[in-house]
């Protein structure tokens, strides 16, 4: 019998990842301003000695955003919707508490262990898999675990059918263990011989071509299933509950979800244009790339519909700006893409600056907005007290976008000056520029793109301040808020 | 309908997301896996202290900067050399194309760079080229580079993949000790061309800093 009393659910595992949210978000922005910084001043490059170099925080940078911001909030937003949509609380099953706490532990120090190997320089050497073996089976675990209470959760439930939500947090589960597994799979060369040299080393499971191709299927849907899926569950999630509006089509969410779930793998091979794989492949990966536009957009057109009649919100409810910003800078990326992915375009943009602008509008103005607003949503009813501070918030809100747009345009005007001066010929048909001559021309969109850094990582701290006061000392609330969150 | 019932029930659910995402990775990845794994004629694979090289590559993250693909544009051959060929990479794990271009190609830099030009470069970037934004590497004319796992990945490539090395490669710490001495004088080759007289003492005392195997690895790509 299911009793008419309100739910007590249990915020405990949703509060402690969203500390590490705000913790990784931070690093993840503080080191990503430093090496955009260390590409127009090259002079920062030698303050920590080999530690401190461009080369070595890189990796540490789209690492700790990926792996580290991302996924925290992915698992926050995890055990606050999850318990809320199957109408169960985490604290009926002591099973699913002591998992979801062995997760935690797991997923921190195996953050920082993992980080700390990177700057060492332990590195299996693939762009956003550059985890060694030992900290690859670390992730496995976790990814394990996680698995275990999305399934205990939905197992316990009484609400019967899944939330639109639910489909995307399966998805980005199922998605990134398949791709996560096989990517990563590798010989220890320790374990492979008598004992001899590093214990960390190992060796990829796949050579050359091959090892491309698995690599940026992988790399290409980790995008899909860590900063498209569980984002766009997110979005489904919070957008209704923010602004009290029913989703506007239960149809253009069915067709957009099965729709991504089936193109979006096969747009993997686009970053593969004009190299070494099949033709066949790489007009695929092309042709998929612009199909994608369809799903991506469906939901994108969903959420925006979903405020119909209720504009006026937008100017009265900042955490309706972020959103509907979030979603106009989804639909932005995801046009950008495809035509990245147009071959005569790749042509000119594969290799250049547009390739990390394309990346950012996508993550600072879509995956970060779409975080940060879900982290406020969540906060008055996790921690009962209001937002602290409104002006803050919409003060982060104009800094933020403005620093994005610097970002994508200068990263824009660079990649293609790069990619037009790379191909130049006179009339001879000789090479008119040196390679040398393309970097020192790109020098001010440089400094244009860390200016950017710094003002996005300020209005990161923004946010954490405001919601460090909102924890600690914002007025308390008695009942929970219906939709709008309440801020002062 | 299909479509209620199928979120009435979480583990036909999970089992529809499933396929449905696995669907692309067979049909574009499996076919081709066996013919793009093809050597060209005449691929050796690197030795141990070229392979030695290759992981200091990797550990100070040359790719993150440097691509290893010439693309088949006339720009690209007229700049880098002959555009890269699938079979070239036979031996290769991982692959090292590289994703962005910070620097030039590195995938024939063998052809017209020498061992001189390296060491300058890495330890004054901004001195041999005007205007590079490449950080110096001066730590690697001090630090070790690790011989040892270089010999330990060369065998294990053989027994797992059929890499072509030698029958004395074997997992034993004897046959390790047995050919050590083959990688010191690869390493003595390259610093005798070398300026550096911490890095030429550092050799003669049996020992391979990381700028000597990076340069071995850098002058085999050709």
């Amino acid at each position: 019998m299911q009793s008419n009393a309100a739910l007590e659910y249990d915020y405990s595992l949703a509060k402690k990842f969203t500390f590490l949210t705000i913790l990784f978000g931070f690093l993840g922005m503080l080191i990503g301003t430093i090496i955009a910084a260390q590409m127009a001043f090259p002079e920062l490059n030698y303050l920590l000695g080999e530690y401190g170099t461009f080369s070595r925080l890189r990796p540490l940078h789209t690492n700790t955003v990926v792996f580290g911001f991302t996924v925290s909030a992915i698992f926050a937003t995890w055990f606050y919707i999850g318990q809320r949509v199957l109408k169960v609380s985490m604290a009926e099953s002591k099973f699913l508490m002591v998992v979801g706490n062995i997760q935690f532990w797991l997923y921190f120090v195996g953050a920082l262990l993992a980080t700390i190997s990177l700057l060492l320089g332990i590195s299996s050497g693939k762009e956003y898999a550059q985890y060694e073996w030992w900290a690859d089976l670390v992730v496995v675990v976790i990814w394990v675990l996680w698995g275990l209470g999305i399934m205990g959760l939905i197992g316990i439930r009484r609400e019967k059918a899944l939330y639109i939500s639910i489909w995307y947090f399966l998805a980005c589960f199922l998605g990134i263990a398949m791709l996560y597994l096989f990517n990563n799979m590798s010989i220890p060369t320790y374990f492979a011989t008598e004992g001899l040299g590093a214990i960390t080393h190992s060796v990829s499971m796949y050579s050359g071509t091959n090892d491309a191709l698995v690599q940026w299927w992988y790399g290409h849907n980790a995008v899909a299933f860590g900063f498209t899926v569980p984002i766009v569950g997110m979005i489904y999630y919070f957008l209704p509950k923010e602004s009290g509006q029913a989703i506007y089509s239960y149809k253009l969410s069915l067709l957009s979800f099965w729709g991504l779930m089936f193109v979006y793998l096969w747009a993997g091979s686009h970053h593969l244009l004009w190299s070494t794989v099949p033709d066949w492949m790489q007009t695929m990966g092309s042709a998929f790339s612009v199909v994608l536009i369809l799903p991506s957009w469906g939901s994108a057109i969903n959420m925006l519909l979903t405020m119909k009649g209720e504009w006026n919100q937008l100017t009265d409810n900042p955490l309706i700006k972020f959103m509907v910003l979030a979603s106009t800078f989804y639909m932005l990326s995801t046009i950008e893409g495809p035509i990245q992915a147009i071959k005569s375009v790749n042509a000119i943009a594969h290799f250049t600056d547009w390739i990390p602008g394309h990346v950012h509008d996508g993550v600072l103005g879509w995956v970060t907005f779409m975080i940060m607003a879900s982290l406020f949503h969540m906060a008055p009813r996790m921690f009962k007290r209001e937002i602290y501070s409104r002006k803050l918030m919409e003060t982060q809100f104009w800094l933020q976008t403005t620093a994005v747009v610097l970002y994508f345009t200068s990263m824009w005007i660079a990649g293609i000056t790069q990619g037009m001066m790379w191909r130049a010929v006179d009339e001879y048909g000789n090479l008119m520029y040196s390679f040398i001559d393309t970097v020192n021309v790109l020098h001010p969109y440089y400094t244009i793109r860390a200016l950017a850094g710094v003002m996005y990582l300020i209005g990161f701290i923004m946010f954490a301040y405001n919601m460090y006061k909102t924890m600690t000392s914002a007025k308390e609330i008695t009942e929970e808020p219906q939709f709008r969150t309440p801020m002062a | 309908m299909f479509f209620h019932w199928l979120e009435k029930n979480p583990f036909f659910f999970a089992s529809g997301i499933s396929i449905v995402i696995a669907f692309a990775g067979l049909i574009e990845i499996v076919p081709n896996f066996a013919k793009a794994a093809r050597p060209v004629v005449d691929l050796k694979p690197r030795t141990v202290l070229e392979l030695a090289g290759k992981n200091v590559y990797i550990k100070d993250n040359c790719m993150s900067c440097h691509s290893q693909l010439i693309r088949p544009f006339k720009s690209e051959t007229d700049r880098y050399g002959d555009y890269s060929l699938s079979g070239e990479y036979a031996f290769d794990r991982p692959f090292l194309w590289g994703s962005k271009r910070t620097g030039p190609d590195l995938h024939r830099v063998g052809n017209y760079r020498t061992t001189d030009w390296h060491e300058n470069h890495m330890l004054n970037p901004a001195e041999i080229v005007p205007g590079s934004i490449m950080p110096a590497y001066k730590h690697q004319f001090t630090n070790l580079a690790d011989i040892e796992t270089a010999y330990a990945e060369a065998v294990t490539v053989k027994n797992a993949f059929h890499t072509p090395y030698g029958p004395e490669f074997k997992g034993t710490r004897a046959a390790w000790e047995a050919h050590k001495p083959k990688v010191l004088a690869d390493a003595k080759a390259i610093a005798d061309d070398m300026k550096n007289k911490d890095v030429k003492e550092a050799v003669a005392r049996g020992e391979v800093p990381e700028i000597v195997a990076l340069i071995a690895y850098l002058n085999s790509l050709k």
